[in-house]
């Protein structure tokens, strides 16, 4: 008897945790209709793009174009924007799991009625990653578009990219909220910045990592978006192989540990 | 086990720390009941409802809501209550309905249905004209009747509520009050605390006592008043600071003299004989009253210390 229950009560379970994080998500899409914030939200897919026209195609025009490691060919802007593409993913999801998602926790105090209802932490945390991540493959969609139009890779590559840049969205927004329950003051987030700005520019996002120091390669190759950079690359560049199936693994650990981080951290701010 | 009370604790401790919050209560509360912590600032009321309310981990002691164990069961468990926090912690970015609305499907409520509860719900606490503006500029009487609307929107057997009319006017107060009322009549279970003897008196079958951790009293208002204190009090004022000297002046009338930093109060079963006892003994007191006595005589008594210090 009770073997017969055990699966259609996990069954309904599960979908009662699945209900409550998409209603975590819908939450924020109402809130997201009320506020100035959309405007903001909106101004978060220009940053990429700026990028990519300025520097991926102006400097591009200097560079000429670029042999990759592995003796292909291609122009230095094919070469920057899936890095732009993962760094946006990056910042999109950061932007939720960092700053608004502190706020919410420590000043508005939304959680606390959160966890009055049966909702547990670890489903708050999904639900919010869920609105960062739709927001982000907002980004990646149009980025993609753009992408396709220049020439800088196929529509079928563009597809797989979008789904790789979810991942990245997912590990950064798993790694941000971990942080946010660890750090106490605003300033805090001023360092995340910087840090997040240096990983920024050192991924391999404007020149190939081959090219840096040997100890400045080392430690740029087990940093997140240098991982989110190479898989989204060999993606929109057409060239898959083991190794981006590594990174891919790499995403998904680090998004697993970071949840888990942030939702025991939750649990212990929010159930004191 | 249709007689198991909803709220079973034994022993219950709470603390922070090395600060002990709750210290080792016993409380049962049976459905269809009113109950009510009474207690000053700091006595571990909040602290206690926390734990009642699945969202704070009792430290010891034994805790059963609704025949379940709050650590393992905590989601099964407040899927049935409803929670009206001390701090109202409604969503700033969403409207009134939305308010009741998102926080029905965290409860797994549909969508429809959802909507039909936050228009009937909003039109039992008054705030239907209300429903499509922002919550920020809602007074406060307004954003507690909301909080409290949007803590039935599960049909809660339990009803759980943290000083539900600290702050607001006399007007909103009793309303917030009928409201309650009318609840109890349909059979929700309230579990409520508070600082005002008043609220307690009106809303509360039975209430205890709690000051600094402990539970000091339980019984139902009018018991606790008969246990506790006399009939009838008697206050005075004199138009002088030390009012020590008086102790003396006035021993042997009414049962028990006590003296606060303001006025002096004097327990009696019948004031006006004890008014007229004051005058025989050529005392002149600026003003004398007397009055039933209440709650607040009650804690005064157990405690030594006013229920609302200010
Ligand atoms: N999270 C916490 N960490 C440390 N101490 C706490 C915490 N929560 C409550 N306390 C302490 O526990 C004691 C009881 O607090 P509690 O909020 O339960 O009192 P209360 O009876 O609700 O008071 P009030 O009438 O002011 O709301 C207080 O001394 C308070 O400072
Ligand atoms: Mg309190």
């Amino acid at each position: 008897m009770v073997t017969t229950l055990a699966l259609p009560r996990l069954i309904a379970r599960t979908q009662g945790s699945a209900g409550r994080i998409g209603a975590v998500t819908a939450r924020d899409l109402a809130a997201v209709r009320h506020s100035g914030y959309w405007l903001v939200v909106i101004s978060g897919f220009f940053e990429p793009v700026l990028y990519l026209m300025s520097i991926g195609v102006g400097v591009g025009g200097l560079v000429g174009d670029f042999t990759l490691a592995d003796g292909s060919v291609v122009s230095y802007a094919a070469f920057v924007a899936p890095a732009m593409l993962a760094a946006s993913a990056m910042n999109g999801a950061m932007a939720e799991a960092t700053f608004n998602f502190f706020a919410k926790m420590k000043w508005v105090k939304l959680y606390d009625a959160m966890v009055a209802t049966p909702l547990r932490p670890f489903e708050i945390a999904l639900g919010e990653l869920g609105w960062a991540l739709i927001r982000g493959s907002l980004y990646s969609v149009a980025f993609l578009v753009l992408m396709v139009a220049l020439g800088l890779t196929t529509a079928a590559w563009a597809v797989a990219a979008l789904f790789a840049s979810l991942l990245v969205g997912f590990a950064f927004g798993g790694v941000g909220m971990a942080i946010s329950t660890l750090v106490r003051t605003w300033q805090d987030f001023d360092y995340i910045m910087v840090v997040q700005f240096g990983l920024f520019l050192f991924s391999g996002t404007f020149a190939p990592v081959e090219s840096y120091p040997p100890v400045m390669r080392v430690i740029v190759e087990v940093t997140p978006l240098y991982q989110a950079v190479e898989l989204i690359r060999d993606l929109t560049t057409g060239r898959l192989s083991w190794g981006s199936l590594g990174h891919a693994a790499y995403l998904v650990v680090v998004a697993v540990i970071g949840l888990a981080v942030a939702a025991r951290r939750m649990n212990r701010i929010l159930c004191k | 086990m249709p007689d198991e009370p909803l709220i079973h604790a034994r022993g219950l401790v709470k603390r922070f720390g090395e600060f002990t919050a709750v210290d080792g209560i016993d409380v049962d509360v049976h459905r269809g009941e009113a109950f009510g912590f009474l207690g000053p600032n700091g006595a571990g009321k909040s602290s206690t409802m926390r734990m009642i309310g699945c969202v704070s981990p009792p430290t010891g002691g034994m805790l059963r809501i609704l025949g379940l164990d709050p650590v393992r069961d905590g989601p099964q468990i407040r899927g049935r209550l409803g929670v009206c926090p001390q701090q109202d912690s409604l969503d700033p970015e969403l409207t009134v309905t939305e308010n009741i609305t998102v926080y029905a499907r965290y409860f797994g409520i549909p969508r429809r249905v959802a909507r039909e509860r936050a228009a009937e719900l909003l039109e039992f606490v008054q705030l239907d004209e209300r429903a499509n503006d922002k919550v920020e500029p809602l007074s406060g009487g307004m954003k507690r009747r909301l909080t409290i609307a949007r803590a039935l929107v599960n049909e809660p057997e339990l009803v759980l509520l943290d000083e539900p009319t600290t702050g607001l006017d006399p007007q909103a107060r009793h309303l917030v009050w009928e409201r309650l009322f009318r609840l109890r009549q349909r059979g929700v279970t309230l579990v409520l605390t508070t600082h005002y003897m008043d609220e307690a008196e009106q809303l509360c079958d039975r209430l205890v006592v709690m000051d600094r951790g402990k539970i000091v009293a339980e019984g139902s208002p009018r018991e606790l008043i008969e246990r506790h204190s006399t009939r009838e009090v008697l206050e005075l004022r004199f138009g002088e600071d030390a009012l020590e000297i008086y102790t003396g002046k006035l021993a042997g009338i009414g049962e028990r003299v006590e003296v606060l930093p303001d006025r002096i109060l004097v327990y009696a079963t019948d004031g006006d004989a004890a008014a007229k006892a004051v005058h025989d003994r050529q005392l002149s007191p600026s003003s004398v009253l007397v009055r039933r006595s209440s709650l607040e005589d009650v804690f005064l008594h157990l405690t030594g210390r006013t229920l609302v210090e200010d």
